[in-house]
């Protein structure tokens, strides 16, 4: 992790003299979890993107397909673990839900094993790709290892359930500051706490007196808090507003699903999970079944997930090419997904933006 | 699993029991991912306390907002209907206030009291005098007052009788 931060800290102190003073980096290794359905068509997609580029990523796949243990259970293969162990970096594809008992969830196992704890989706309106909203620009960074996921519920009496929301000072501080670093890092202006602290006093107020706290130490950002209600009936009247949103996990989970809605859906969203000991950069649509292996997937949202996995390894000069190769193809609407309203093959797609990449070294 | 598992087994109890209705279910992330591309495919939405608290608010920007959004409250013992928006100090005292929130709360009431005809007749015509668009508050985008606002709703029903 410390070397990373090396690297990141020399790349970017480094003169702006165009890709080629890069040719001697080091080449970095990633571990690549294509998927299932049209996970491995989309995942070709980036690689080949990646290659236009020439960026320095190299790619160890993984195929998570749960194995049988000596217990008889099933569960994920070790390789997951020991690849992610060496790289630390990981882009993973749409998987598909498990049927049968005994299966560990691979989010869960993966978040646990890295320390996965901040979830940062940043939503920003693709010109081309029309919706209700426009010039949506934000980021939504969840906190997500507590709070109302912690899975602690019990039984009261029959007919009465309760649920432990957790919220812990550590939890709370540590997604604050990445969401302060965040927004330094990627020139962002404003970070607002969203929380119900009026109703959930203790917990939320935890969380909200954490992000004061960070927001103290970091007052080159400015930093807002809003109600959870008012920042849903505000973001459905004018999204605009809204810039580096932070929160504890459920109005996370919730709010992060709104915001792709509006710039498009998942399937144009990027993800990114950040951890203490690694980050997993991920798709969050589905493995559309439908149209597995018929070359119609439309490989955008793990392309900007890939995209938000170069910034994070300190590549953002490439990061920059492919996003703006990307975002140019779709502006241009001639060769289109049909999810995006055109009738271009997957490959087509890919061959277009690869193009773009290559023209703008 | 246990809280929302619960909350859900009853309302499948219930649909079972009201089977002229349709039933379906939906994760709350899905539905607001898909409220936001397109809220035509929503009809009934019922659920636990913090999500209705959010999506309520949610859908309520989604008409414009709580200065015309009705609300009630209902009990075992007796119903309130309210706006929610707020007291607006501003604007307090000065005849320009917009009362179709609380109006369409009053609406709601009158139903709830089995008073449909006039909550049916009231309501077209606050949405009349909306749509024809030349008597309306600062707030619905005219420069009338509230009281002309209000005379022009009056006019429509008195017409509407």
């Amino acid at each position: 992790m410390a070397f990373r931060r090396a690297l990141k800290r020399l790349l970017q102190e480094i003169p702006n003299q165009g890709s080629r003073c890069y040719s001697t980096e080091a080449r970095q290794m990633v571990t690549m979890i294509p998927g299932d359905g049209i996970g491995p068509e989309i995942s070709q997609s980036v690689k080949d993107i990646f290659s236009a580029a020439g960026a320095p990523v190299d790619w160890e796949d993984v195929d998570v397909t749960p194995v049988k243990g000596p217990d008889g259970n099933f569960r994920l293969p070790p390789k997951i673990f020991d690849s992610m162990d060496r790289t630390k970096v990981g882009l993973k594809g749409p998987l598909a839900t498990p049927i049968g008992k005994g299966h560990q969830s691979l989010n869960l196992a993966l978040r646990k094993a890295f320390n996965l704890y901040a979830n940062v989706r940043p939503c920003k309106s693709i010109e081309g790709y029309k919706t209700p909203y426009n010039d949506v620009d934000l980021v939504t960074i969840r906190e997500n290892t507590e709070g109302e996921y912690s899975g602690i519920e019990h039984v009261i009496v029959d007919g009465v359930v309760q649920s432990i929301k957790k919220i812990t000072e550590e939890a709370s501080m540590r997604v604050a500051e990445y969401a302060f670093a965040y927004a330094r890092d990627n020139n962002r202006d404003t970070v607002t706490a969203v929380h119900k602290a009026n109703i959930m006093k203790m917990t939320d107020g935890l969380f909200l007196k954490c992000c004061r706290h960070v927001a103290e130490q970091n007052k080159d950002i400015k930093f807002k808090e809003m109600y959870l209600d008012t920042v849903c009936l505000n973001m459905v009247q004018d999204p605009t507003q809204f810039d580096v949103l932070v929160m504890p996990n459920l109005y996370g989970d919730i709010l992060s699903d709104l915001c792709a809605g509006l710039i498009g859906g998942l399937g144009v969203t990027p993800s990114g999970n950040i951890g203490q000991d690694g980050a997993i950069f991920e798709s969050v649509h589905g493995t559309a079944p439908d149209i597995a292996g018929e070359d119609k997937a439309n490989p955008t949202a793990l392309l900007l997930s890939a995209v938000m996995m170069l910034r994070y390894m300190g590549l953002s000069p490439y990061a920059q090419r492919i996003e703006m190769a990307c975002f140019d193809v779709i502006r241009e609407g001639r060769v289109l997904t049909g999810d995006l309203g055109g009738s271009s093959k997957c490959s087509e797609f890919t061959e277009e933006i690869c193009r773009k990449v290559r023209e703008s070294e | 699993k246990m809280t929302d598992g619960l909350f859900l087994k009853c309302c499948r109890h219930v649909a079972e029991q009201n089977k002229d209705i349709k039933f379906k279910e939906m994760y709350l992330d899905t539905v607001c991912l898909n409220m936001v591309q397109d809220p035509t495919q929503f009809d009934v939405l019922v659920m636990p306390n913090l999500y209705g608290d959010i999506l309520s608010d949610l859908c309520a920007g989604l008409i414009g907002g709580l200065g015309v959004t009705p609300s009630g409250n209902i009990g075992q013992d007796g119903a309130i209907f309210e706006s929610v928006h707020g007291t607006a100090p501003d604007i307090a005292g000065e005849d320009k206030a917009n009362p179709t929130a609380l109006l369409l709360s009053a609406v709601m009431m009158l139903r709830y009291m089995g008073l449909s005809p006039y909550a049916q007749r009231i309501e077209m015509a606050c949405f009349d005098v909306i749509r024809e668009g030349r008597v309306l508050t600062g707030d619905l985008g005219g420069s009338s007052k509230c009281s002309e606002f209000t005379e022009e709703i009056c006019r429509k029903v008195r017409e509407s009788e």
